[in-house]
């Protein structure tokens, strides 16, 4: 994974296309499980082509990326970590939105305290996580929370929404501001309660290919996989909206 | 000082290079993240930054945890401690494992253990919900105790050691002169043993200020409430990198120094 997987455009393993090689895409946690199975599909797609993935918080793999962490493909979960990447000029062309994001409630499965909006979160007692605001789910949380006019003082701010959500699963908080596609990755264990003020929060996702990449070519096929109809079936069956 | 001069020379000679190289390497290596985190020290901000209330709420908040925890420690730690080292029971080892397993357990994993024990769903912590409305995540007490899950086995280990090399002739003289075991254990054995606990608890005190996995698990982030150094250091890396150097430089500085102070006692002892 450290270096030295550059595969010549005129490798024969690649079948001509020059896609091949290994590929280490850093994408945001909300990502994990629509991207898990694109990274399956492109590899079924192209041969010889092996995709390694990095998951964490957007703003983390940005600093990462900037750190020199060895990445072809960056997703990210909002528009400031990206911009923290091509600002330091690590970009290799322009960062496009390849799908966007919505927030919903979580609540225990049942939605046993029968919360239908922001405004229930306040009620004496309530338990709520919310995302810091230093992660795009953070952000979202405060926007959406202060377009609706609701003051809420959440017992923890999580430092991604993976662990915003898993605090509603463990039941050890009654509610958390989690993506939708979040929500309904663990529909098994949690309830996602659309509420109208999510419209104002709405996260565009960017995708680039990173200067550094020492995959270029299969770099950029993977980012046009992503954007394909087919990437974007799976992103779509994950809750993400058309960008 | 002349002759001594010639003989140390003598023995620097003799240092095998196949030793030498490697205890180089091994020192750059743990010394160099130290220095990369100096040299990319913003020094000219770092007075502003400092005062920043923020860090300031996340150092008392640490210093604060870290303290209690260090105490409870020391109340239910030396006397098991002093258990493991002086009472024969069956299934001893057995305990001195148990007891000392969050020394290598990934502190993320304590902190879900404590969920399952604590939280409102927990073993202990449903009951406690359900009978005094007490809820223990996203609390400092919480804090506390995650600090003291991942902190306690470095102070019972120290005890532990203290009191197997205490000279135990000093106890049983205080028992011939009619010293019951209560008083034995506090006018003699502790006096006996004070270096070690010193030691220990620095230590504890130590490993409980740098405590970040099992708090951020069972504590949550909440600043004032939960959000000690480590927390903060992590969340400044999603926007600001020179807010995180910053934080670590303080975490680095007062570990330094706690751990210089412990130098001859414990980390040089043969």
């Amino acid at each position: 994974m450290l270096g030295g997987c550059a595969e010549d455009p005129a490798d024969p393993t690649t079948g001509g296309t020059g896609i091949g090689g290994e590929l280490t895409v850093f994408a945001a946690a909300s990502l994990t499980e629509s991207f898990t199975r694109i990274g399956r599909d492109f590899e079924a797609a192209h041969q010889g082509v092996k995709v390694t993935f990095s998951f964490a918080g957007s703003s983390a793999l940005a600093t990462q990326i900037n750190q020199g962490a060895p990445a072809d493909v960056f997703a990210s979960a909002a528009p400031a970590p990206m911009a923290t990447v091509t600002e330091a000029g690590n970009g290799d062309g322009e960062p496009v939105t390849f799908v966007r994001n919505q927030l919903v409630i979580a609540v225990p499965e049942g939605n046993p305290d029968r919360v239908t909006g922001l405004s229930d979160l306040t009620r004496p007692g309530a338990k709520v996580a919310l995302c810091a605001e230093q992660v795009p789910c953070g952000a979202a949380a405060r926007m959406v929370l202060d377009a609706a006019g609701v003051a809420l003082t959440p017992v923890t701010l999580e430092q991604d929404v993976k662990a915003a959500l898993s605090k509603v699963r463990l039941g050890e908080v009654d509610a958390a501001l989690v993506y939708r596609t979040d929500a309904r990755a663990a529909a098994a264990d949690v309830d996602g309660v659309e509420f109208p003020e999510s419209a104002e929060a709405i996260n565009g996702y960017p995708i680039l290919v990173l200067k550094e990449a020492r995959n270029t070519t299969t770099a950029r096929a993977f980012v046009e996989y992503v954007r394909s109809d087919t990437g974007q079936a799976v992103l779509t069956e994950a809750g993400f909206q058309a960008p | 000082m002349t002759r001594a001069v010639p003989t140390r020379t003598r023995r620097t000679g003799r240092i095998p290079i196949a030793l030498l190289v490697p205890a180089t390497l091994g020192m750059v290596f743990l010394v160099l993240p130290l220095v990369g985190l100096l040299v990319r020290t913003p020094w000219s901000t770092l007075p502003q930054r400092l005062t920043e209330p923020g860090v300031l709420t996340a150092l008392r908040l640490s210093v604060q945890t870290a303290s209690l925890a260090t105490l409870l420690c020391l109340v239910l730690g030396i006397p098991l401690a002093w258990l493991l080292a002086r009472v024969s029971f069956p299934g001893r080892r057995v305990v001195r494992a148990l007891i000392t397993v969050p020394l290598v357990l990934p502190p993320v994993v304590g902190g879900v253990a404590l969920l399952l024990v604590f939280g409102r769903r927990g073993l202990v912590g449903s009951w406690l919900d359900s009978t005094f409305g007490v809820t223990v995540p996203f609390t400092t007490t919480a804090v506390v105790l995650a600090e003291a899950f991942v902190a306690m086995p470095f102070l019972i280990i120290a005890v532990e050691g203290a009191l197997r090399g205490a000279d135990t002739r000093y106890e049983e003289a205080a028992a011939t002169l009619g010293a019951g075991r209560w008083t034995t254990f506090t006018h003699v054995t502790l006096p006996l043993v004070a270096p070690g606990i010193a030691a220990g608890a620095v230590l504890c005190w130590a490993r409980a200020l740098g405590e970040f996995g099992a708090t951020i698990t069972f504590a949550g982030n909440y600043p004032g409430r939960t959000q000690t150094m480590p927390l903060a250091v992590y969340l400044a890396l999603e926007t600001d990198l020179e807010a995180a150097i910053v934080l670590s430089l303080i975490l680095l500085t007062v570990s330094v120094v706690i751990l210089a102070c412990l130098r001859d006692r414990w980390i040089s002892s043969p």
